[in-house]
């Protein structure tokens, strides 16, 4: 929902970047998107076209997304198993003692310049 | 062409957390408390907050900053039914607030005659929880008729929330609320959470919300 409010996010930190090393144009943008974070990737891109245009350093510059699959851990079992099959439930011991520990990044991985 | 690939590794939300903490020393600095207050569309936040306003306005110095994507239909509210200074702040059609937008709202409250500042965000579960606004601590209001399984189904929302005020008790009987369940429920995202029945209706748990927060700012200003 709040897709567009990332994008302008990405976009402030890519300009200080291409600032920093003298970039003139970015051409591609790599995010790190995880399957349960709050960012519908579709959605990302689409707001990223409409507002990367407007600006001469991204114009036409694409969006290429990497979806982290997401995992828990147990505390009960000491066991890790996929966030989106099982939720908070523990599919070994049906504990419910559980933290995630990857899934929910949004992460500007790199740029292609 | 040649083709350069300079690494970031950063998360998008990183810049915003910088902003935030810097905001929250300057708040300690000053004195003032700020309370992020987060909940969805229709949960009672304008009452609940009306109701607690007239509980510690004579004890403590505070005001309000309205966040809506437009109108100003809760700033007006809130200034009539308790005299309290306050201001409304429009996102321009941004779903949730950031620390930036905060500051800016600050920027408008006289904060040398405040000690607490309300923010009451953007009537959504989802984003609002993404974005640190460098408040002191979030409070989120979960009313009755949204259900029991709200924790589940919006588990960032109760994982950032350090108190959460359970809404439209008196309405309970009417819906299959199970007030235990959703307690567990919470405290399966966030053991920490404090959790406050209430109705901004008849006034039930009102005192504990207001003593809370009163006890909270005293904390701030003086530790």
């Amino acid at each position: 929902m709040h897709e567009l409010g990332v994008v302008f996010y990405i976009i402030k930190d890519v300009k200080a970047v291409a600032e920093e090393n003298h970039v003139e144009h970015v051409s591609t943008v790599v995010m790190d998107i995880g399957e349960v974070s709050t960012v519908v990737p579709h959605l990302l891109t689409d707001c990223w076209r409409w507002a990367a245009d407007k600006e001469d350093l991204l114009k036409g510059c694409e969006m290429k997304i990497n979806t982290i699959p997401a995992v828990t851990w147990c505390d009960g079992c000491k066991k890790e198993y996929e966030t989106v099959k099982f939720g908070k439930t523990c599919p070994h011991c049906n504990s419910d003692n559980t933290w995630l520990i990857r899934g929910n990044e949004v992460e500007i991985n790199s740029i292609i310049v | 062409m040649k083709v350069k690939v300079i690494e970031i590794k950063k998360s998008v939300f990183a810049e915003n957390e910088k902003d935030a903490d810097a905001l929250r020393n300057e708040l300690k600095n000053k004195g003032v408390y700020l309370l992020n207050l987060m909940s969805s569309p229709g949960s009672g936040k304008t009452t609940t907050l009306i109701q607690t306003l007239n509980r510690i306005k004579d004890k403590v110095r505070v005001a309000v900053m309205e966040a809506d994507i437009d109108s100003d239909v809760d700033a007006v509210k809130i200034k009539e039914a308790t005299g309290v200074s306050s201001i409304q702040l429009h996102t321009g059609g941004m779903c949730h607030l950031d620390a930036e937008m905060t500051r800016q709202g600050l920027d408008n409250v006289a904060l040398a005659d405040v000690d607490l500042v309300v923010l009451e965000n953007v009537g959504n579960l989802v984003c609002p929880a993404e974005f640190d606004t460098g408040a002191v601590r979030n409070a989120m209001i979960l009313s009755v008729p949204e259900g029991d399984d709200k924790p589940l189904k919006y588990p960032l929302m109760f994982t950032v929330c350090d108190l959460v005020l359970i809404n439209k008790m008196d309405v309970a009987p009417y819906f299959d609320f199970d007030l235990e369940r959703c307690k567990n429920n919470i405290h399966q995202r966030n053991p920490k959470a404090k959790i406050i029945p209430i109705s901004a209706k008849t006034g039930e748990g009102v005192d504990a919300f207001a003593d809370w927060l009163l006890n909270e700012v005293h904390t701030w200003k003086n530790s």
